[in-house]
């Protein structure tokens, strides 16, 4: 019998109420008392040496209040890396500044060099059109290899070869990866390119900056994913505004799947406008300026190596891929191709050794970093892709292959060859589950209605580990971040029994209004009616890292329950005090506090008011009040895990491909809402075939972005998707965290691009027409080209 | 966007003399010029909006047997009031953006355009059409100059359109991924005189006539006749979605299935 | 600067409008009706729809001056007389077919467009119909589910 309420209960979401009446609040509804607005003037060009800027004209529009350019800060900071990268022979990453606006050069088309305040949108965009900008133009640096090739050419004058760091993992394993590789019977290479994707929450960036002359403080109101650090980025990096006079607020934010975790210097122009105008500054990007300043994903190409035996037996796995990072580094750019993609390189497979060898590179691009996945779709992608390709080199079932060599369930904790402790799995149960879900027995039959119908049908799989709840912080820190992964809540009961939880977690579509507190209602015994989940105010909550990496319940969510278990502690001595009794025979369950062995007892209401009305109380030990705060720091990732399996139909005339059935059969551990989870897997699927079939993100050999709408960026549409089949029923707990979840968020989108092509593939091998490998996106005029090759 | 003034005219001759002054353009549903007034691609003083002028709306038979359908009439009209008379191309309207645009634009603005990747350009040529203006009426073979490029004068109106209604007739479109516009289609009728061929979406010169498949299809009116024609791939366009060979192979196939489907 | 005048949800309202000022902007500016979206600028993702004289209609797409003496409906306007929500909202949650919420009113409007011209559509329709209706985040699974429901359809689908 399915719950209705309290953990693994499908509660329906209470957010959803306002979102469906037209209530939700978003950043771009926020009108302020005498708001002004704010345009930037953005690069047309690549790559380009700013020569000067003539504010006069703009200054003297009608409207216009006042023009910012790069020159007002040259004397603050930059907006830095997150996260310190050693090359291989240990020499520190490449980290040039990353001005609030272009200073010098400009880097990209879409970086922003001015930025004008006026009464009114267009009077701001009339300002940025009178702007005098006078520019030399450079040559742009857009093809990786050949950025790397020419080192005159240079994005940053300083970095000789456009190499942010040269990245080996583990550099140990080398020699014996190359040795294993020499010796092999079968060796699988494949060179592919992991897309350029757009992340394209459907809500476009938005802040507004607001300066109070009165108490000196200011409120960033802002499109974020983790305010807290907007907060700290803006204070201890960037403007040098105390913490404690800036308040970020990032009210109902409209998706973010990575795109809104970075602070850009859009917050900060807009805070310091507002301190220099001493009114409210307010900036919406359109969707264009989303396309050219947005932080974009993945940007991968690849080769890959697999080495095995003839009877399909990995031996070793080796890559070497070139990761675009742009024109600037992002917050969380360095870490993304490396140790999120880097150290998920054995997958799911006991292989032996595994190298991996990464190159980050500068372009005339925008900056690329962490997109649903960050770095596990590229691994997984890679890995997926060669490991059926070499299934058809050796004549070995692509399932059967992929089984022969999962690491089994009795091997757990696991110690993969690239430096991850799986701590619990198994492999064969999601794929014995996909086997069934998928009706892999039928596939001949609806092959063979396809057949008559002129359309090809092929099957394809991917089996894939991922690692989730980046941390703990003590090794994440000795590996270069900047930051703690820790996460942290305050459990406020209220005199009347009712309860606030302010979490560091930031939802922005994942349902943490609801889920939240259908936990906190299972571990108090109280209605989730009665509990309200605070998140996205830095003047509420206590601290916390935000929302990505599926860490919200899994490092957010533990802090929170350890809160919950002091207060609950803290109930105990109360009640003790009350019952007359010693506090270790009080147990708590279903919302009462009561004496072991005896019908004695308190609700939690009765203890909540005690605790805030103490007459009867234990002051001379106890404060009163009942409010607890936690922080949670992991003890290793979570790694959630599945197998998906994709049906899809080409039609060999156009090469359109038509995805007729997918399937996901996840391990997330615990499931705290079906429903939710569920929701989650569709949208990463949702994604996982865009980016497999319609979205590509070019930039031409000028460095233009060609992409630069959805007239020419395909976004996935109701009509190019199918109803999928989600499963979670083969769970294996987190085995160190309290609710022994792993996350769900990202898994669709891991987990489905190789099942696509791996399918595409089948069906042209199926019919006669084999094609080793086709780039994603495989559009129809891709496959149709590589058909007809 | 640049400023500019609305007027809303409730006849034709109104509008045509609000748009003999400079700076004045056309506004015909807007599905494609406001996108691009956003843009800031255009900066017109005044635009003269053409919907609300009672007599350029509504799909008719005309006594020669031709549809008519008034130039501000919208796609989602045309659906619904062509699909017994010309069940081809109402079935094309229903496929122009998706149903909010189809609410809102319209066939007028739609030939006025002339995207290369528009629909309406392959029914009017592929019918031979006439484009009926306020001063003159245009035939279809005449008036198609180019993408974005036609016969009408500077602030001259498409009051109407008239098809003729073919015996059969199918339209196939084979949309480009993104913009979900033509990035093949493909309009077949079959007259008592012959058959036409128009192909949108592909060229470099927007719509034009397959000449080759018209004499094929007017000998033998099925799928087979065109088994010996190829198509030239110079002159088609080369974009992200698309070569010239591909745009050149799909206009067979999109051909092919139109008579199969006609 | 001209007057418009238009009903929006069954009120009449009034207030100025320049040439330029688009449908969407005199509803989130002057009405202070922020439930509409906007999501693009090319006409696609339909997080700007509304109900204009009873038709779907893109808001971003559609001048102020245009809806001059029109009815228009936004999802403000779309729940019960007694604030509950409708049938078709209370089927999006029911269903989860929302998440971020950013698109949700273009989605519930587009649909509700859709079940009055065609009140029981089946998922091929539905998917249809919403090509111009960009979500990000449900991959459109659940709004699907939603709407046939909301239509009286119940869907059934494997490991559900």
């Amino acid at each position: 019998m399915p719950k209705d309420s309290g953990i693994g209960a499908s509660s329906k979401r209470r957010e959803d109420v306002r979102f469906l009446t037209g209530r939700g609040k978003y950043t771009a509804d926020i009108q302020l008392h005498g708001q002004t607005y704010a345009a930037f003037a953005r690069s047309n060009m690549a790559h380009a040496r700013i020569v000067s800027i003539d504010t006069a004209a703009a200054e003297a529009m009608p409207g216009v209040l006042a023009v910012f350019t790069g020159a007002d800060f040259a004397a603050v900071g930059g907006n830095p890396a997150g996260w310190l990268i050693n090359s291989r022979d240990g020499t520190p990453m490449k980290e040039p500044k990353r001005p609030v606006l272009a200073h010098g050069k400009v880097r990209h088309v879409g970086d922003a060099y001015a930025a004008v305040i006026a009464e009114t949108v267009e009077q701001a965009q009339a300002g940025v059109e009178a702007l005098g900008a006078v520019f030399d133009e450079l040559p742009a640096i857009v093809d990786m290899a050949a950025a790397v090739a020419n080192p005159s050419n240079r994005v940053h004058d300083e970095i000789a070869d456009n190499v942010c760091y040269d990245w080996g993992w583990i550099e140990d394993n080398r020699a014996a990866v190359d040795a294993a590789f020499k010796s092999a019977p079968h060796v699988t290479t494949l060179k592919l390119i992991n897309n350029r994707l757009v992340p394209n929450a459907m809500e476009p960036r938005a802040s507004i900056g607001v300066y109070d002359p009165g108490t000196e403080d200011y409120k960033l109101y802002t499109t974020s994913q983790n305010p807290h650090l907007t907060r700290l980025l803006v204070a201890a990096f960037v403007l040098g505004i105390p913490e404690h006079k800036l308040n970020v607020i990032a009210p109902d934010v409209g998706g973010g799947f990575g795109s809104k975790i970075y602070h850009y210097g859009e917050e900060a122009l807009v805070l310091a406008a507002s301190k220099r105008l001493g009114r409210p500054v307010k900036w919406v990007a359109d969707r264009t300026e989303s396309f050219l300043s947005d932080a974009h994903g993945r940007d991968h190409v690849t080769t890959i190596q697999l080495a095995l035996e003839k009877d399909g037996t990995f031996l070793a796995l080796r890559t070497e891929t070139l990761a675009n990072v742009g024109a600037y580094l992002s917050n969380f750019s360095t870490v993304t191709p490396t140790y999120l993609h880097g150290t998920l390189m054995a997958g799911p497979y006991k292989t032996p050794l595994v190298y991996v060898n990464v190159k980050t590179v500068f372009t005339n691009t925008a900056p690329v970093d962490a997109y649903r996945g960050a770095g596990r779709p590229e691994a997984t992608y890679s890995i997926e892709r060669v490991v059926d390709m070499a299934a058809r080199e050796l004549g070995l079932d692509p399932w059967e292959l992929r089984a022969k060599n999962f690491i089994t369930p009795d091997m757990f904790p696991y110690t993969t060859p690239v430096a991850l402790q799986y701590d619990t799995g198994n492999y064969q149960a999601t794929l014995d589950k996909l086997v069934e879900l998928s009706d892999k027995a039928g596939f001949e039959g609806r092959a063979a209605e396809s057949a008559s119908r002129g359309k090809l049908r092929g099957l394809g799989l991917s089996t894939w580990v991922e690692a989730c709840g980046i941390a703990p912080s003590a090794l994440v820190g000795a590996l270069g971040a900047r930051i703690g992964l820790y996460d942290a809540a305050t459990v406020r009961v209220n005199p009347t029994g009712n309860i606030s939880v302010m979490v560091g977690a930031h939802s922005h579509g994942q349902g943490h209004e609801t889920v939240f507190a259908q936990v906190v209602s299972s571990m108090l015994g109280i209605p989730e009616a009665n509990i309200d989940i605070v998140h996205g105010d830095t003047a509420k909550i206590p601290f916390g890292m935000g929302s990505y990496g599926s860490r919200s319940l899994a490092v957010c969510g533990s802090a929170m329950t350890k809160a919950v278990d002091k207060i609950i502690a803290k109930g105990k001595k109360i009640a003790a005090h009350m019952l007359e009794a010693a506090e270790g025979d009080i147990v708590f369950e279903n919302g009462n506090f009561s004496v072991t062995g005896t019908d004695k007892k308190k609700t939690f209401g009765e203890i909540a008011f005690s605790a805030y009305v103490p007459h009867n109380y234990p002051l001379e030990t106890l404060e009163p009040g009942l409010e607890e705060t936690a922080f949670y720091d992991p003890a290793n990732f979570t790694y959630p895990a599945g197998a998906y399996a994709c049906e899809v139909e080409v039609d060999p005339e156009t090469g359109k491909v038509e995805v007729m059935a997918f399937t996901c059969a996840d391990d997330f551990g615990n499931v705290m809402n079906p429903m939710i989870v569920e929701g989650q897997v569709h949208g990463g699927v949702a994604q996982g075939i865009g980016q497999a079939l319609l979205e590509n993100t070019t930039y031409d050999a000028t460095g233009q972005l060609t992409t630069a709408s959805y007239m020419d960026y395909t976004m996935p549409r109701a009509d190019d998707l199918p109803m999928y089949v989600v499963d979670h029923s083969c769970s294996t707990p987190c085995t160190h965290n309290p609710l022994g979840v792993k996350g769900c968020g990202e898994a669709g989108a891991i987990g489905s691009p190789p099942a696509v092509v791996n399918a595409v593939i089948d069906a042209l091998a199926r019919a006669g027409r084999p094609v080793a490998h086709i780039d994603m996106p495989l559009s129809p005029s891709r496959v149709w080209a590589a058909m007809n090759a | 966007m640049y400023a500019f003034e609305i007027e809303r005219p409730s006849t034709i001759a109104a509008a045509a003399s609000a748009l003999a002054h400079d700076g004045a353009q056309a506004l015909s549903g807007g599905q494609t010029l406001i996108p691009s007034l956003k843009a800031r691609l255009a900066s017109p003083e005044v635009l003269i909006s053409l919907t609300g002028i009672g007599e350029m709306q509504g799909v008719c038979i005309a006594d020669d047997g031709s549809l008519c359908i008034g130039g501000a009439t919208t796609h989602a009209t045309v659906t619904r009031d062509a699909a017994t008379k010309f069940p081809a191309l109402a079935h094309l309207a229903s496929m122009i953006g998706d149903p909010a645009v189809r609410n809102r634009g319209t066939v007028g603005g739609s030939l006025a355009n002339n995207d290369p990747s528009a629909c309406y350009p392959a029914a009017a040529l592929g019918t031979g059409a006439t484009i009926v203006t306020n001063t003159r009426k245009i035939a279809a073979d005449d008036y198609f100059q180019g993408m974005f490029s036609t016969a009408l004068h500077e602030g001259e109106i498409i009051t109407e359109v008239r098809f003729p209604v073919p015996h059969k007739a199918n339209y196939q479109k084979f949309v480009q991924p993104a913009s979900r516009f033509a990035l093949v289609g493909v309009f077949v009728a079959k007259y008592a005189g012959g058959v036409r061929v128009a192909v949108t979406g592909a060229s470099d010169s927007g719509v034009f006539r397959w000449t080759a498949a018209e004499t094929a299809l007017s000998a033998n009116f099925a799928a087979s006749a065109l088994d010996g024609l190829t198509v030239d791939p110079d002159g088609m366009i080369a974009d992200l979605h698309g070569t010239p060979e591909y745009r050149a192979h799909l206009i067979k196939v999109m051909t092919k299935r139109a008579v199969a489907a006609a | 600067m001209t007057q418009v005048t238009m009903t929006v949800n069954g009120k009449s309202v009034s207030g100025a409008a320049e040439g330029r000022t688009l449908l969407v902007d005199f509803l989130r500016g002057t009405l202070q009706l922020t439930g509409t979206h906007v999501g693009c600028d090319t006409s696609q993702c339909g997080a700007c729809l509304v109900h204009v004289n009873g038709k779907a209609v893109k808001s971003c797409t559609m001048f102020a001056a245009e809806a001059e003496g029109a009815q228009v409906r936004t999802i403000e306007g779309m729940a019960n007389a007694d604030g509950s929500l409708s049938v078709l909202q209370q089927s999006f949650q029911d269903h989860h077919g929302l998440q971020c919420g950013f698109c949700t009113p273009g989605m519930v409007m587009s649909t509700s467009a859709l079940l009055g011209e065609n009140p029981k559509p089946t998922e091929h329709e539905v998917r249809a119909y919403l090509e111009g209706n960009i979500c990000r985040c449900t991959g459109y699974h659940n709004i699907v589910k939603a709407v046939m429901a909301a239509s009286g359809q119940e869907m059934a689908i494997a490991a559900e």
